[in-house]
């Protein structure tokens, strides 16, 4: 049976369509469900097996990206959400998603400091939203589920203008890094000189916001929890890759959501 | 008690804004300034109307500044009681401009504050403000401190900024001036109109900036004293509204008696239906809109048009199951005063058209025309914003809009000439998707009037007669009401509502609250039924409106809806389940009259067809005599046409726009195929966007080809001196290339319209726009290409604290939406492969009037305007047919800058070189020197890339069409052209044309 996947809509997400397709397509069963819904109690956490939080100006990131659906999470879900995650079962966080998962404290979420922030996503270096597609290479070792076994990047757009990654500070990012939590991370173009990362890094604009360590996406230690800026969602079909005219395909962002739906389905 | 929180990033950390903030500070032509340091400022209010003791205490603002307002891992943050704040004795060097928003305008901060608080159980809050405090240190004067402020920091339309002094929070002004507002009878005024002489009427019409003109308060009048009694102020300002230019389009109505020459284009007699309407030398035309707009409309009897004309948008269909929206609407006035909130609610206002049709946004586009960025101060008229100013503050705003609704903006154009600069142009499409059959539009006595989204506020009162007047140097002042901040998670959360009651048949008919707001919508929808409404059941967004007031709002996000009394209850279980409000203000009765309450008082009585029928038709004069007679051959002396390439290549209709179109989400949604940049590098701009709506996408999988929908625009105003009726050719042509360039099918073609023009009462300024509407009615039909929606602006002028009138050239924009049959088979103008062979088709002449090299190079007399192309249809349907089958690998069509330049494109998009012979170019007799053949602008052509191994197949598909091969691919960077004499007359590479192309 196609495992029950839950959407989360926060008012202001607009990318939860397109999340709940990708979902469709990796074999899940996805609804689309707003705050609102669980905080009235008409549907209830546990009866999914995974939770998306998509893409969006939640609240119109009034307060800061993800700020005010950070709050939310925590005060109108109650303990619903870090119930969900310490019984294991999959939560991914797509741009504003991810940055309200971070501002909840519930990525990295290193050692003690349940529900406490650990690190941010800002102000992109350029002061600007953009969009451009990106190749975002996976971290070899990293615990998370939804990277595990993918060999070659994923190719896909960022749309946002808060994307920088920075941890609260040194310590936390080597023990980001040092679990490799890292799971993916922006790279310069496969198969060109701008691929082999040097030691300051991919650069603008493969790294299309200036984040530390070229940091795309992180996973909690457990590697279940996994959020990341860009939109692997906007790539599942070969005609959405920009260079399909000249001949070029793969590196789609579906294989992120098939390891969640398949970890999902096999999760108690 | 008020408290100021204030929140900066932490010491040691880069400030992005900072760095954009220097730049900009230096474009004002300041120097002198070191830095910038920007502190976010927040005031919180407990309970100020009760007095002390506040309701929020120390906690409870700890709490907020802990848990809401700051990033613990990038900012600072310190707070205090305001009036514990003094003001710091100045520095020297160091200055502080504080800016705060005007008490009424829309604070979308503010308000996720409070909702924050009362998340987070701090119920204290009662109000909340945000500002912004910038540091500038420096040598500095105050003049320059000043100019600063008033240039860059704060526009005063909306905002006022105190320098090295403290802002007050702007709620405070609002809660003392509301304190004890008019109410109960007072509030209603009752215009003695029945007895006033016409000077009288004139007059009355002038003091209330009405905006109409005597034969309309004459026909109120009239009206009035066959009811027995004077109109209420509700009354006459719902007139004014329904009756104004923006909202029932009299010019387009009007009947005109129109002179110009027995127009036969010189080119154009190749089997275009031309005779129908090719005018003598005086006409009488029985409205612009009927005689030709629609006209076209009808003649092309298209089976797949669902709604033109009628509807917020129109309608056709895209298949079997789902039908498409498209609509295009301008926001000038509003982005001239306020350019952020003016694009801002200009993409709101059409998203809300879309929504107002029952269709879900999928797709948004913007035509931009601006001043000069780099023009000098001296040249600025007075009271207008500099050019650089207004196109930062419009893309913003565009990009704010559609990027937090999660709608891809894709396509669009920018133009820049100085005639734009006190009138700068904004248009903003949006295309929709809504299953067929799915939008209602059959209100029923007694269905419940019912209002959902914002709240009504005085932000944009007047806003539809505003519109419709020209501006001076004073109108900031005086029309700052009109102008508004959008707020556009309230309408995403409105669409989504009404997406839900659409699925679930909620809702009889729905319309969208724009230009006129309640009375507008209302009105509208109660055009046949009339209705009774009770206005003190609006929600407000502050005390103290008055009832003209609460009915003529133009506050945004909101919609009307019909709903029948049965479906209430589920329709407000679905609002209230997205957080959006929904109030029932009244019904819809039946008897014909639209009476508007006030508690228990009469407002207003108006016969609702007086009020939609009683307009007077305007009799309008309008002449048109063509421009001197242009030199036929120019003496053109540009020698160095390379060096002419990479000049054109710079210019602001063709170089790069991606520092613009990059801050525009164009893959939200997914759809985006065919999207703004493609190429080696992903920077070659696309001629139209191709999109596969995600509805369509996510149906099952049946294994039949898929289909598509491409959008496109053309315009070029830079032809209407010449000829207005050439110019409309060639936005319709362009439009029509377009979408044909990426796969899209020649003979499922839709055409919007939007005019931009001045001052209609002024018969050369009418006389044009008659033109060039009858070249769009000759267009369309030459295409087969129906007008679905259009619309149009006037009095586009503004005379200056100098006096003298500025004007715009007559501007038109023709948006087109094309099926693509199949996504497979969609084509992009990137170069693909060295080797490649390259083909011209169409016809290239000596047309060089208008073009961008006459305009480069300072020659007005080079020749007419492109004039239009014959057969010019039977050639897309075979370019098409080529397409369709798999043989392009890339196409591009010819438009600003011609041949060389559309073939740079091409390269610099491909990263590849190419090789060209002018010589091998299909030309007629008077193409005949190197510099027209490169450059000029003829319609009707594109440049197409073919395998050899398929240019057989190619050649035949395109056989008894003009068509020749003209050069090849190279697998190098270099870029040759060669002239007539076959010596290269164009020499460069791909370094130099990026350069050229990405210069500032």
């Amino acid at each position: 049976m196609n495992p029950p996947i839950l959407i989360l809509h926060a008012t202001g997400s607009n990318r939860d369509r397109e999340a709940a397709w990708a979902c469709e397509l990796a074999g899940g069963a996805p609804e689309i469900v707003h705050v609102n819904q669980l905080a009235a109690g008409e549907r209830r956490l546990q009866d999914y097996r995974m939770v998306v939080l998509p893409g969006g100006f939640s609240y119109g990131d009034d307060l800061g990206a993800g700020k005010l659906w950070a709050v939310a999470l925590r005060h109108r879900l109650g303990d619903g959400l870090a119930a969900f995650v310490a019984a294991g079962r999959p939560v991914l966080g797509i741009c504003n998603g991810f940055q309200a998962l971070v501002k909840a404290g519930l990525l990295p979420a290193l050692a003690d400091e349940k529900m406490t922030q650990q690190a941010t996503l800002t102000r992109n270096d350029s002061a600007r939203f953009e969009c451009r597609w990106v190749w975002l290479e996976p971290q070899t070792g990293s615990p998370c589920i939804f990277t595990q076994g993918l060999t070659e990047p994923i190719y896909c757009p960022v749309a946002h203008g808060e994307g920088k990654f920075v941890a609260r500070d040194e310590t936390m990012l080597a023990a980001i890094e040092a679990q490799g939590l890292a799971a993916l991370r922006y790279v310069g173009r496969p198969g060109t000189a701008a691929e082999a990362t040097a030691p300051s890094g991919a650069g603008y604009p493969w790294n299309p916001n200036g984040s530390q360590n070229d940091i795309a996406g992180i996973c909690n230690p457990a590697g279940t929890v996994f959020g990341l800026m860009p939109h692997p969602e906007d790539h599942v079909i070969p005609q959405q890759h920009p260079q399909v005219h000249r001949g070029e395909r793969g590196l789609l962002g579906l294989p992120l959501f098939v390891n969640g739906v398949r970890y999902a389905a096999q999760v108690g | 008690m008020i408290y100021c929180v204030e929140v900066s990033i932490k010491p040691g950390l880069p400030d992005a804004r900072r760095l954009g903030l220097l730049g900009q500070v230096e474009a004002l032509g300041v120097m002198g300034v070191q830095s910038v340091a920007v502190t976010d400022l927040y005031f919180l209010s407990g309970d100020p109307a009760a007095g002390a003791p506040s309701g929020l205490d120390a906690d409870g603002v700890q709490r907020l500044v802990a848990e809401l307002l700051h990033d613990p891992v990038v900012e600072q943050v310190m707070w205090r009681p305001l009036t514990a704040i003094e003001q710091a004795e100045p520095r020297p060097g160091v200055w502080s401009v504080e800016v705060t928003l005007l008490p009424g305008v829309t604070d979308s901060v503010a308000e996720s504050l409070l909702a924050g608080a009362a998340m987070i159980g701090v119920h204290g809050l009662r109000q909340a403000a945000t500002g912004r405090r910038y540091t500038l240190a420096g040598a500095l004067d105050a003049d320059q401190v000043e100019r600063i402020a008033r240039g860059l920091l704060a526009n005063e339309v909306i905002q006022r900024y105190h320098v090295n002094a403290l802002a007050a929070p702007p709620f405070v002004e609002t809660v003392q001036r509301e304190t004890g507002g008019v109410m109960g009878d007072a509030a209603v005024e009752v215009i003695a109109l029945r007895g006033v002489d016409d000077a009288g009427l004139l007059a009355i019409s002038r003091e209330r900036r009405l905006s109409l003109d005597l034969a309309e308060m004459q026909a109120i009048q009239g009206y009035c004293r066959a009811e027995g009694r004077d109109p209420t102020d509700v009354e006459l300002e719902m007139l004014a509204q329904t009756w104004s230019e923006h909202c029932v389009h009299k010019t387009f109505k009007a009947v005109i008696e129109y002179s110009g020459p027995a127009a036969e284009p010189p080119h154009t007699v190749h089997r275009l239906p031309f005779t129908v309407h090719r005018p003598p030398s005086t006409i009488p035309i029985d409205g612009l809109l009927k005689t030709y707009i629609r006209a076209a409309t009808e003649r092309a009897a298209k089976p797949w048009v669902r709604s033109a004309f009628v509807d917020n948008a129109g309608i056709v269909a895209f298949d079997e199951q789902f039908d498409l929206a498209f609509k295009v609407e301008t926001h000038n006035h509003p982005s001239a005063l306020e350019p952020f909130g003016g694009a801002n609610t200009g993409v709101g206002g059409v998203v809300r058209d879309v929504i107002g049709v029952s269709a879900r946004p999928i797709a948004n586009t913007d035509i931009l025309f601006f001043g000069p960025a780099d023009l000098p101060w001296e040249r600025l008229p007075a009271g207008v914003l500099h050019p650089r100013r207004i196109a930062d503050g419009v893309v913003a705003g565009i990009e704010d809009y559609g990027n937090k609704m999660g709608i891809p903006t894709v396509n669009g154009a920018l133009f820049t000439d100085e005639s734009y600069t006190a009138n700068p142009l904004v248009f903003c499409g949006c295309l929709g998707i809504l299953p067929h059959g799915a939008h209602r539009t059959d209100p029923q006595p007694g269905d419940l009037a019912v209002v959902i989204g914002g709240r009504t506020g005085r932000d944009g009162l007047r806003g539809a007669t505003f519109s419709s007047m020209e501006m001076d140097h004073q109108t900031g002042a005086i029309a700052g009401s009109a102008v508004q901040i959008g707020h556009p998670i309230h309408e995403k959360q409105v669409l989504e509502a009404v997406l839900l009651a659409r699925d679930e048949g909620l809702y009889s008919a729905i319309t969208d609250c724009g230009a006129g707001g309640l009375s507008s919508a209302i009105g509208e929808m109660g055009s046949e039924l009339g209705a009774l409404v009770h206005l003190e059941r609006a929600p407000l967004k502050y005390p103290g409106l008055r009832p003209w007031e609460i009915w003529l709002s133009e506050a945004q996000e909101r919609m009307v809806l019909a709903v029948p009394p049965d479906n209430w209850p589920r329709f407000q279980a679905i609002c209230a389940g997205l957080d959006v409000e929904a109030t029932a203000l009244g019904e819809f009765t039946g008897d014909g009259r639209l009476r508007i309450l006030y508690g228990a008082q009469l407002v207003g009585d108006i016969d609702v067809h007086f009020l939609h029928d009683g307009i007077p038709r305007r009799r309008l004069r309008a002449e048109w005599s063509p421009p001197p007679l242009p030199i036929a051959h120019s003496p053109f002396t540009v020698h160095q046409l390379t060096d002419a390439l990479l000049s054109l290549l710079g210019q602001p209709e063709t170089r790069t726009k991606e520092p613009i179109v990059r801050q525009y989400d164009h893959e939200v949604q997914g759809g985006t195929l065919v999207k703004p940049f493609h190429g080696a590098a992903n920077a070659g701009s696309s001629d139209a966007a191709v999109l596969a709506p995600l509805d369509a996408l996510r149906r099952p999988a049946t294994g039949a080809i898929r289909r598509g929908v491409a959008l496109a625009v053309g315009a070029n105003p830079f032809y209407t001196a010449l000829d207005p009726y050439c110019m409309a050719w060639a936005a319709v042509d362009e439009a029509l290339r377009n979408v044909v360039a990426v796969g899209a099918d020649p003979d499922q073609v839709s055409l919007l319209d939007n005019f931009s023009w001045g001052n209609p009462n002024l018969p050369d300024r009418l006389g044009s726009l008659v033109r060039c509407v009858q070249g769009c009615y000759d267009a369309a039909v030459a295409f087969g290409a129906p007008f679905i929606s259009g619309k149009d602006s006037l009095n586009n002028e503004y005379t200056g604290a100098d006096g003298q009138k500025h004007a715009i050239p007559g501007t038109l924009v023709v948006s087109a939406l094309a099926i693509v049959p199949d996504i497979d088979r969609t084509v992009t103008m990137d170069l693909k492969q060295g080797g490649d062979w390259l083909y011209i088709v169409g016809l290239t002449r000596g047309e060089l009037g208008g073009s961008s090299l006459a305009r480069r190079f300072g020659a007005a007399g080079w020749g007419s305007a492109p004039q239009p192309p014959a057969d010019a249809l039977d050639l897309y349907r075979a370019l098409h047919g080529a397409i369709a089958s798999g043989l392009v690998r890339a196409c591009h069509d010819c438009s600003e800058g011609g041949l060389a330049v559309a073939a740079a494109e091409m390269a610099l998009a491909g990263g590849l070189g190419l090789e060209l012979r002018l010589a091998a170019v299909p030309r007629s007799a008077d193409a005949d020197h190197d510099a027209a053949i490169a450059f000029c602008e003829s319609l009707g052509r594109l440049l197409v890339e073919v395998r050899p191994s398929a240019s057989d197949k190619f050649e035949a598909l395109l056989a008894g069409h003009p068509l020749a091969r003209i050069g090849r691919v190279r697998a190098d960077d270099r870029i040759i052209i060669a002239g007539l004499d076959e010596q290269p007359v164009i020499e460069t590479n791909l370094v130099a044309v990026e350069q050229a192309w990405r210069s500032p």
